[in-house]
């Protein structure tokens, strides 16, 4: 954390509200996000206990299982999810324009442009935690390998039809959350505390309730409706952030259980001990007796049993996931009252690819994502993220004067004025425009002898090199330095630089020291020419076994 | 000392507690893999760590019962000199192990020590995470693995109490579900690294009677005490807030409250605290960053003033957006 972000979180906690960290909203937030708030059955892995989902913040679709530990209920709760979930992304995948892409030509060898679809849009998934994207992760793991009836109808329990499809989406997205800066999935703690610093440390930022607290705390009316007596005074001054932060996290209600529940996908202990498990528990009994019925009359009463058992524990589930769900669409208005940042389009754009990438692979019939990458796909992800993590990193300062204020403490990007300008020419045949810029500045870059530094000019970066600097002896402690660079590009083909490409005396200009574009690092082999240093090819792509299926209904 | 009852008694009662479908499916789950007198579990041992031994056929299931925790540590001794020199496949479930902690002895329970034909032992560590596709999540294994460790120190002062001692395995048996099933699945686990930490930190501890030798005289922390009584006897020990104390320790919470009261900076995260030098109370920090104290040849207080006014240029640049803490 930069000391800048450091003087940020001090601030939050002398002013008890959050601070802002971005001037501008770093990740793109698309019109209809499906926000997804589940939660999981302690101690089980991949047994989910319900889930609000949806697109439309005033009618969240509640799903529900009323006996996690059975395997029919489970599959059952994984179908509703993916009859919510695949038409949505389905209504993407079918919106396309036409886009271009160079791939290599099998025949050739050469670098060829082909016309490819490229979706106009694509999903996003936004979930409530950090927690919930490895949730997301591990429910696509448990659905992908997953047979239905149709593939395999001598094997006992078949999946519903559209769960491996599921578990490949949600797989895809859970991949895709990994590279920096992507948008397909996204934990609203994690781009809320992006955006703001609070008076708390970032451990306590993962709790999204304390988090909102913090950023935005509620009147104190709300307080008191909550029935805390021990607040007095004008009920719609807005109280301090820190006060809301930790009755978000701790107050409990006169049943022990936390006012704002944790927001998944675990559960507070309090509430499984006191409320789920005697639900579940009614449940059970009531499932048994209806099965052990006799005759007609007395099924229909058990029957009614049942259905109030299983009521309560939907009443049970939606008190735990409504306000998480409130919240996260709190989340999302605040962010989007921060305009977006110019380059969260270009990333979301990677993002559409990204998805498009995967629909192809859906349509095309290919396998689900295998168990453990090959060697090469694996390297491919590695230098994926290492490439997107510095494009993050230059675009977020490039479009956020105090993303790149937190640059130029580090000395890796310098702003200030020209102050003169001389025109000078390349000692070649035909000499080419080398301007002397010299830039006055109070920073102090790290800048080596010839060192290349960057400016973005019409969003395209241009090239200087560093020639010289001075310290400014004026006896003040924070004395300015000039620095000479000599421009080398973006001038133009002519003898005279294009107007407007080299800076004029009085200008701001902002220089970095790293790149504003990343190039692509090393060519690695294809598959089937992994060398066998690393396994040799993975061979011919087939359909990787299903998960065994256990002797017994539960895990 | 019960520290939840104490922190409950200073008005800031701690957040640990385990959801009964946790306890109950981590109980059904090490019942399943010690079935049969062990012989999964022994098996898996043999697989992982000792496949060059003869694999078990029967292994022998010691009974370690004993009154109280002392009893149940010599029992627990015992039966491991027996089977050493038995030189056969045995299993102690769930022995008693004594380790000396800052000067007074801690029971520890491991869910199971295997003694292997060779006469040594290994720490098996079961846990009810799921291990997906041969990998678990990293920083519960790690947990697991500073666990086994100082189990592992335990059994190394059993050993040395013996001639010949036996050797202590330095990699432990972690055995979790597998996949999304009730099948074990295990893994060996080096230890070797967290061993050494923890040994490190054991012999660093201060002596709890050289603690107690600096409390006043009188000092008590019984719960049942009036609430300024404990507060002010909790007080007198000294203790360091950091972030990472939430996760471990019962009284976090009110060591909290006093830090932020205190404004101490560490209560926002050690890191932060690294990088702010000298300075360590969040007004010294604000007064240094704004220029009204604070020596501006510290280094950490002029890149501070730099920090500040870097932040205030780059917000006062920026076009009147709404700001986010005043939205409705």
């Amino acid at each position: 954390m930069s000391l800048i972000a450091t003087l940020a979180r001090l601030e939050a906690v002398d002013t008890g509200r959050a601070q802002p960290l971005a001037t501008v909203r770093h990740r793109h937030l698309t019109e209809h996000p499906l926000v997804f708030v589940p939660l999981t059955t302690a101690g089980e892995a991949g047994a989910p206990l319900g889930a609000l989902v949806g697109t439309d913040r005033d009618a969240p679709r509640l799903l529900v299982v009323p006996q996690p530990r059975d395997r029919d209920l489970r599959f059952a709760f994984l179908a509703e999810l993916a009859a919510v979930v695949l038409p949505y992304i389905d209504a993407y995948g079918q919106d396309v324009e036409a886009a271009e892409r160079t791939e290599t030509d099998p025949g050739t060898g050469k670098r060829v442009k082909v016309e490819v679809e490229l979706c106009a849009d694509a999903p996003q998934l936004i979930v409530p935690s950090r927690a919930g994207i490895e949730f997301v992760r591990l429910l696509g793991r448990s659905m992908r390998f997953r047979r239905t009836a149709e593939q395999e109808p001598e094997a006992p329990h078949p999946a519903p039809p559209h769960v491996p499809l599921l578990g490949r989406w949600l797989t895809h997205f859970g991949e895709r959350a990994r590279v920096p800066g992507s948008a397909l999935l996204l934990a609203l703690t994690d781009v809320l505390s992006r955006h703001w610093a609070t008076g708390q440390s970032s451990l306590e930022d993962q709790h999204l309730g304390a988090l909102l607290a913090w950023i935005d705390p509620p009147p104190l009316s709300d307080s008191l409706e909550r029935g805390d007596p021990h607040e007095r005074g004008d009920p719609h001054r807005a109280s301090s952030g820190a006060e809301a932060a930790l009755r978000a996290e701790l107050q409990r209600d006169s049943r022990g259980q936390l006012l704002c529940p944790p927001a998944g996908p675990a559960t507070d202990p309090a509430f499984d001990n006191k409320l789920l498990a005697p639900a579940i528990e009614r449940y059970d009994r009531a499932r048994t007796a209806l099965a052990a019925a006799e005759d007609g009359l007395q099924a229909d009463d058990r029957l009614g049993e049942l259905t109030a058992a299983e009521r309560e524990i939907r009443d049970l589930v939606e008190s735990r996931t409504r306000p998480t769900w409130d919240a996260v669409w709190r989340g999302l208005d605040l962010l989007r009252a921060l305009p977006e940042g110019t380059h969260a389009a270009d990333r979301w754009t990677r993002d559409r690819w990204s998805f498009t990438g995967h629909r192809d692979r859906v349509l095309a019939g290919e396998p689900p994502q295998p168990r453990r990458d090959d060697a090469v796909t694996a390297a491919n992800k590695l230098a994926t993220r290492e490439r997107e993590q510095a494009r993050l990193e230059a675009q977020e300062a490039l479009d956020d004067p105090l993303v790149m204020a937190g640059r130029r403490l580090a000395g890796e990007a310098f702003a200030g004025e020209v102050t003169d300008v001389v025109m000078a020419y390349s000692e070649s045949k035909r000499p080419s425009p080398r301007p002397l810029v010299t830039v006055r500045t109070d920073d102090r870059p790290h800048l080596a002898e010839r060192a290349k530094v960057y400016r973005s000019l019409g969003g395209k970066p241009q090239a200087a090199e560093y020639v010289e600097g001075s310290y400014e002896e004026d006896g003040a402690d924070t004395g300015g330095m000039s620095i000479v660079l000599r421009i080398i590009d973006k001038m133009g083909r002519g003898k005279e630089p294009e107007t407007g490409s080299v800076p004029e005396k009085g200008d701001r200009v902002c220089f970095t020291l790293f790149e504003h574009e990343q190039r692509g690092g090393a060519k690695l082999p294809d598959p089937e020419d992994t060398p066998w240093t690393h396994g040799g090819p993975p061979g011919e792509a087939t359909d990787p076994p299903a998960d065994p299926v256990t002797e017994e209904d539960t895990l | 000392m019960n520290k939840a009852a104490l922190a409950s008694a200073l008005g800031s009662p701690s957040a640990f507690g385990q959801s009964q479908f946790a306890f109950m499916r981590g109980n059904a789950f090490e019942a399943r893999v010690k079935a049969d007198g062990g012989a999964e579990l022994l098996r898996l041992v043999h697989e992982k760590l000792d496949a060059g031994a003869e694999p078990p056929v029967a292994g022998l299931v010691p009974d370690l019962a004993a009154v109280g925790p002392e009893g149940r540590a010599a029992r627990t001794a015992l039966a491991l000199r027996e089977a050493t020199e038995a030189g056969a496949w045995t299993l102690l479930d769930h022995p008693m192990l004594a380790l000396d902690v800052a000067g007074s002895p801690a029971f520890l329970e491991p869910d199971a020590v295997v003694v292997h034909p060779d006469g040594s032992w290994t720490v098996v560590e079961i846990k009810s995470f799921p291990m997906l596709d041969g990998s678990a999540d990293a920083a519960k294994v790690g947990a697991a693995a500073r666990q086994a460790a100082v189990y592992v120190l335990a059994l190394e002062r059993v050993a040395d109490r013996l001639t010949p001692a036996p050797e202590v395995r330095h990699s432990v048996l972690l055995v979790c579900p597998k996949d999304f099933s009730n099948l074990p699945a295990a893994s060996a686990v080096d230890v070797r690294k967290q061993r050494s930490v923890t040994r490190r930190q054991l012999d660093r501890l201060t002596r709890i009677e050289d603690i107690a030798a600096t409390l006043p005289e009188g000092t008590c922390f019984a719960p049942d005490l009036p609430t300024p009584d404990l507060t002010a006897a909790v007080e007198s020990v000294p203790a360091t807030y950091a972030p990472e104390c939430l996760s471990a320790c019962e009284l976090a919470f009110h060591c909290r409250a006093r830090s932020r009261a205190e404004g101490a900076v560490t209560s926002l995260g050690r890191s932060l605290r690294a990088e702010l030098g000298g300075l360590t109370s969040v007004d010294d920090v604000l007064d240094a960053a704004r220029g009204t104290a604070g020596d501006p040849a510290d280094p950490a207080v002029a890149a501070l003033r730099r920090a500040a006014q870097l932040r205030a240029e780059a917000l006062g640049s920026r076009s009147p957006a709404p700001e986010g803490a005043s939205c409705p």
